[in-house]
């Protein structure tokens, strides 16, 4: 239950038979994945095939409707009492999200902050911290993206992949255990693309555990220790990026990854 | 492209003529003369309206007036508030009485309403906590206690709506961001999403805001003492009937000028870090 009773190399996340549905649409049926501490993994597939589902079911802006998942040992929206299970309430899902910081395909940046607000919104105000000491490490963290020269302007007046390093030094700030990504490069131009995925190479390099959606599978080979490949629901076929990428064992990772090619 | 064909720089530039705008000048100017002659010449004692203006019972009423219009803004932003966030939470329960809070209070004039409330008394003789304490409700019940009730409650009804259109015009991706980084429910409302809801908000409060100065003169009806209430009052006991009236529309102007001024600073201090759409020309 509690991070204390975890051995050092527990996986970070566990997903166990996850499954949920939109009304009749079943979107994810049945994951199961983990996720040791310090992985990179890449998940690729298809558009509309449950990778964004996934994502927000592992922090709770989707409920799941079956299966469970364990984020540093400790379940994700419920609390075991005995052979009972009870749903968490706001404050108890908020404390947990906290933990897991996750960038979003559009940015959103909150539009009425400058930099340095956004990213000093969730330690002041979430985690208490002290208003100065914030602000320093906000300021540490946006040297770490190279936008330091940027930190009182408000968003609008930054470029996509500007907006994009500011809000991973927002989730940053948080000291998460997990990032996930969702597309985070999808919606910038593609002269953007690279500054954004050195920023999160050097994450990955930090030693961050990181579970990223995208379909740069230069990035996934490069950086990612595993790739999974989701379709229709279901994890296709995970294992390390290398060999998933380069000798896809099914037929539709091998359709999905030319296709991507072409 | 040497071709002179395409050399204007020696020619003279002859500025479009705005004939509308001549004739719309003229129209309004004749009106307006028109009006302002049948003022001056009309059986009116302008030394009257220069000589009530600024009596203390005006002055009364003109304060009674701001501090009625002030506090039932007050009592309607905060119902709003509250209302809209019920009508949006996922508890049907809360959501279902904001939905009946804003029917039953919108669809009622306001007249009405105040004259409801301030005859309470005759429904319920007393009000209170059983067993604890009970009061006759005629001494609770005072014009300004229904006045505030009344326009207050009524004005709740149209903010929750207005409320609740500044929530929902905030992208989803906000309020996920905002619970991303772990803000409980509240906390999102009040640093994220209220904030940038403010922009829509702003505007037509402010409208409503002014709205409610002129509001306020239906509580003359419940002998709340407000500007108009005052203005009868002299006119009953001197006959100058025009002369309060249009002390009591000067007033009315002066106040409502004001506000539209402030209006515009709030707005433009809620559009931070927006480019505003009109800015694009
Ligand atoms: N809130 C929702 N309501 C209904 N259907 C949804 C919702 N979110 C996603 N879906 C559907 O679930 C499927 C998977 O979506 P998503 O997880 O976004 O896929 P991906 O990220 O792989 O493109 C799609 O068919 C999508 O239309
Ligand atoms: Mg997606």
């Amino acid at each position: 239950m509690d991070m204390q009773n975890l051995s050092a190399n527990a996986p970070l996340v566990v997903a166990a038979d996850v499954r949920k549905h939109f009304g009749s649409l079943e979107v994810l049926k049945g994951i199961n994945v983990s996720v040791p501490k310090g992985e990179v993994l890449c998940i690729i597939g298809p558009s509309g095939s449950g990778k964004s589902t996934f994502l927000r079911c592992i922090n709770q802006l989707e409920r799941i409707d079956g299966g469970a998942i364990w984020v540093g040992g400790e379940l994700v929206g419920f609390r075991r009492d005995g052979n009972n299970l009870y749903e968490l309430d706001d404050a108890q899902i908020a404390r947990q999200r906290r933990s897991i910081g996750m960038v979003f395909q559009r940015f959103n940046l909150f539009p009425h902050l400058t930099v340095t607000e956004n990213i000093i919104e969730g330690p002041v105000q979430v985690l208490r911290e002290n208003k100065a000491e914030a602000k320093d490490r906000a300021h540490a963290l946006l040297e770490r993206v190279g936008l330091i020269d940027k930190r009182d302007v408000y968003p609008v007046h930054l470029s996509g992949g500007q907006q994009q390093r500011v809000a991973i030094a927002r989730a940053l700030a948080m000291r998460p255990q997990l990032l996930l990504f969702d597309e985070p490069t999808s919606a910038l131009d593609p002269e953007l693309v690279g500054e954004v995925l050195n920023v999160m190479r050097d994450l990955a390099h930090s030693g961050m555990t990181m579970i990223v959606v995208t379909h740069e599978l230069g990035f996934a080979r490069e950086v990612s220790h595993r790739t999974a490949f989701m379709d229709q629901g279901q994890l296709v076929e995970i294992g390390d990026s290398r060999s998933v990428l380069a000798s896809p064992q099914q037929a539709r990772t091998r359709e999905f990854i030319s296709a991507v090619h072409k | 492209m040497t071709d002179t064909v395409y050399q204007i720089s020696h020619l003279t530039l002859v500025p479009k003529r705005h004939y509308g705008r001549m004739i719309a000048a003229v129209l309004v100017l004749t009106v307006l003369a028109i009006v302002i002659h049948a003022f001056a010449v009309g059986q009116i004692e302008w030394n009257y309206v220069a000589e009530f203006l600024t009596v203390p019972v005006i002055m009364k009423g003109l304060v009674n007036t701001i501090v009625m219009a002030i506090l039932a803004m007050v009592v309607g932003i905060v119902l709003g508030i509250v209302f809209a966030i019920m009508r949006l939470s996922d508890n049907p329960v809360l959501s279902m009485t904001a939905l009946g809070y804003v029917w039953l209070f919108r669809a009622i004039p306001a007249l009405l309403q105040l004259l409801l409330w301030f005859n309470l008394a005759l429904v319920f003789p007393t009000i209170g906590i059983p067993g604890l304490f009970s009061v006759n409700t005629v001494d609770v019940m005072t014009p300004f206690v229904a006045a505030l009730l009344g326009l207050g409650i009524q004005q709740g009804a149209f903010t929750a709506e207005v409320v609740r259109a500044g929530l929902l015009s905030v992208d989803r991706g906000q309020y996920e961001a905002a619970q991303t980084i772990g803000m409980t429910r509240l906390q999102m409302l009040r640093r994220i999403v209220m904030p940038q809801a403010m922009r829509v908000i702003v505007p037509p409060v402010g409208n409503e805001f002014i709205g409610m100065v002129k509001l306020t003169s239906l509580a003359s009806v419940i002998q709340y003492a407000e500007i108009l209430h005052s203005a009868q009052n002299i006119y009953y006991a001197n006959s100058r009937v025009i002369e309060l009236l249009i002390v009591a529309a000067i007033w009315y102007l002066v106040v409502v000028t004001i506000l539209s001024l402030i209006q515009g600073r709030i707005e433009k201090y809620f559009s931070k870090g927006v480019v505003a759409a009109g800015n694009t020309k």
